[in-house]
């Protein structure tokens, strides 16, 4: 893991419980930090990132030199204020940008984990990025923010440390991962392992990458992550660069070769293997389960202050099951904002410029952070 | 800020937890906040109104009072405030249950339809009456409920609600507005 000899980690010692039952211990969890922690150690924010995410959310990524993929939100001045706030994001367990992830020397075989590695939940994400709570000695959040999975892990989070964070933004997420969305993951992930590269996970041994595979996912997903009315806006029926069909299976239609792009830049940066697992991490995700179905009970001994965000034209996480979780909220007294925001760009509103979201998030964080101060 | 929100912000008390439905862009919850309660929230349909509701740093909840109060657990708030839009519900009797479920009072405004300028209105033009309050034609006016002060507190006693009110036949023909607290 040479490629990541220069980026932020701690060496996490404390053992972990696994979901699945093993424990690790001693593993890495890869971090960045944006803006400076205060005086009193309050002014700290942790964000969590989606899917394919990492901890490089501002700025430019030092691995993949391109933009932090919440540079939109995040940054001096921006909805989350640099110059104010000390924001740590870190990359999930199961990642590929440095974290305890599939690509590791499984120091047994000497060889990567594969699919070999244990299946991890977003609880024990959330479990192995508190440590870092320990390490930057902060007593307490004044908030955890996150879209998509980030949002199920802002949930869980707050369920786990009931008072560790003063107040919560979860964006275009759920309490419990849809049937439609275990559908659609299990499509990318079939994609990965129908590809004759995949080698059962055992790739990276043999030198091999199911590129194909996972490209092929990446171009599914990256369609739910739309709208139709934004696709059909941007792309309509327009040809890519020809003045007329070539009655092949080219990519006639700029829709098409903006999607295989997508997807050839995808496998550059990201691993099969952590993408089947955290894939996985996100079927499995239902904060009810524990609770017997009753979501209130996830955040009864919690004070924190929650705002949820959701988007009109996101049928990923739709509204609907964002608004089932405010209802949790205030059935049992919690302090609890929501706001629909109108946008056609789909899923992938929260981390585009879209300006009612980017002042919601603003707003929300400026007025509750006065009245610490 | 209009008189009336004023007259409405009297009425509640100190620290109490408070909720607006309908609260509008926000401008009552915000003198409530800096004045009496910081422990208030709002229902709103509009988003143009939630937008500007956040940006007053309010803690606005988007939804819909006919559908969404049934979250709320029974008497979660000490006061309920509805400023002038019982009259535009499709179905104001199950709101008025609603309020008086989730709120210990409930603090509720209503245009008066017995105002005796509406009674000349329509006594002498034979229209449907027009004024400050009531500023839409009858095609293009969100009331559906219209009623007077007379109206409202004969419902109450019927309902059992109590409703503080003073001088009944002088508001219903002098108050263009009617403002209550009621308990069940």
């Amino acid at each position: 893991m040479n490629k990541f000899k220069d980026i932020k980690k701690i060496i996490v010692e404390k053992p972990l419980k696994l979901d699945c039952g093993q424990t690790i211990k001693n593993y890495p969890l890869a971090y960045e930090t944006y803006g400076k922690l205060n005086g009193d150690r309050s002014n700290a924010i942790m964000i969590f990132h989606a899917l394919t995410g990492d901890q490089f959310a501002s700025g430019i990524n030092p691995i993949t030199k391109k933009d932090g993929w919440w540079n939109y939100a995040l940054g001096p001045g921006k909805a989350i204020d640099t110059d104010k706030y000390f924001v740590i994001a870190s990359n999930v367990i199961g990642g590929c940008m440095g974290s305890f992830g599939p690509s590791d020397i499984n120091p047994e075989t000497k060889k990567p984990y594969g699919t070999n590695f244990p299946v991890i939940t977003i609880n024990d994400m959330v479990n192995a990025q508190y440590n870092l709570l320990d390490y930057f000695k902060i007593e307490k959040l004044f908030s955890v923010i996150g879209g998509s999975m980030g949002g199920m892990q802002v949930l869980q989070f707050v369920s786990n440390f009931p008072n560790k964070s003063l107040t919560a933004i979860p964006i275009a997420c759920t309490a419990s991962h849809s049937a439609q969305n275990i559908a659609l993951n299990e499509l990318g992930r079939q994609s990965i392992m129908a590809d004759r590269n995949w080698q059962d996970g055992f790739y990276e041994e043999q030198n091999k990458q199911p590129d194909k595979g996972l490209a092929v996912a990446r171009m599914a997903a990256h369609i739910t992550y739309l709208s139709k009315a934004g696709l059909q806006e941007k792309f309509g029926r327009k040809l890519q660069e020809r003045d007329d069909l070539k009655f092949s299976f080219d990519a006639d239609f700029q829709i098409e070769s903006y999607l295989r792009y997508q997807g050839s830049v995808f496998v550059d940066r990201f691993d099969a293997n952590s993408y089947l697992y955290i894939t996985r991490a996100m079927d499995y995700f239902d904060l009810t389960k524990k609770f017997g179905g009753n979501l209130s009970k996830a955040f009864e001994k919690s004070n924190t202050k929650f705002f949820i965000i959701s988007f009109t034209s996101d049928w990923l996480y739709p509204t609907s099951e964002n608004r089932d979780i405010v209802i949790a909220l205030n059935a049992i007294g919690k302090n609890v904002g929501f706001v629909e925001i109108s946008s056609d760009k789909g899923h992938d509103s929260f981390l585009l410029d879209v300006p009612d979201f980017l002042n919601t998030v603003k707003y929300f964080l400026n007025t509750s952070y006065k009245e610490i101060k | 800020m209009k008189k009336e929100f004023y007259n409405i912000a009297k009425l509640v008390t100190q620290n109490s937890k408070i909720l607006d439905v309908g609260c509008g862009n926000g401008e009552l919850m915000k003198y409530i906040t800096e004045n009496i309660s910081k422990d208030i929230r709002g229902i709103e349909l509009s988003k143009s109104n939630v937008q500007k509701c956040v940006e007053k740093g309010l803690t606005v909840i988007e939804g819909n009072a006919e559908k969404d109060l049934k979250q709320f657990p029974d008497g979660s708030f000490d006061f309920v405030i509805l400023s002038q839009t019982l009259q535009a519900f499709l179905d104001p009797e199950n709101v008025l249950n609603e309020l008086l479920r989730i709120g210990k009072k409930a603090i509720v405004s209503i245009p008066n339809f017995g105002h005796w300028k509406v009674r000349l209105h329509l006594l002498l033009k034979g229209t449907m009456p027009v004024t400050e309050n009531l500023p839409n034609e009858w095609y293009n006016t969100p009331n559906l409920h219209m009623c007077t002060i007379k109206d409202f507190e004969n419902y109450c006693k019927k309902r059992d609600i109590k409703i503080n009110l003073k001088n009944l036949m002088f508001q219903n023909f002098f108050s263009e507005l009617g403002i209550f607290i009621l308990e069940k």
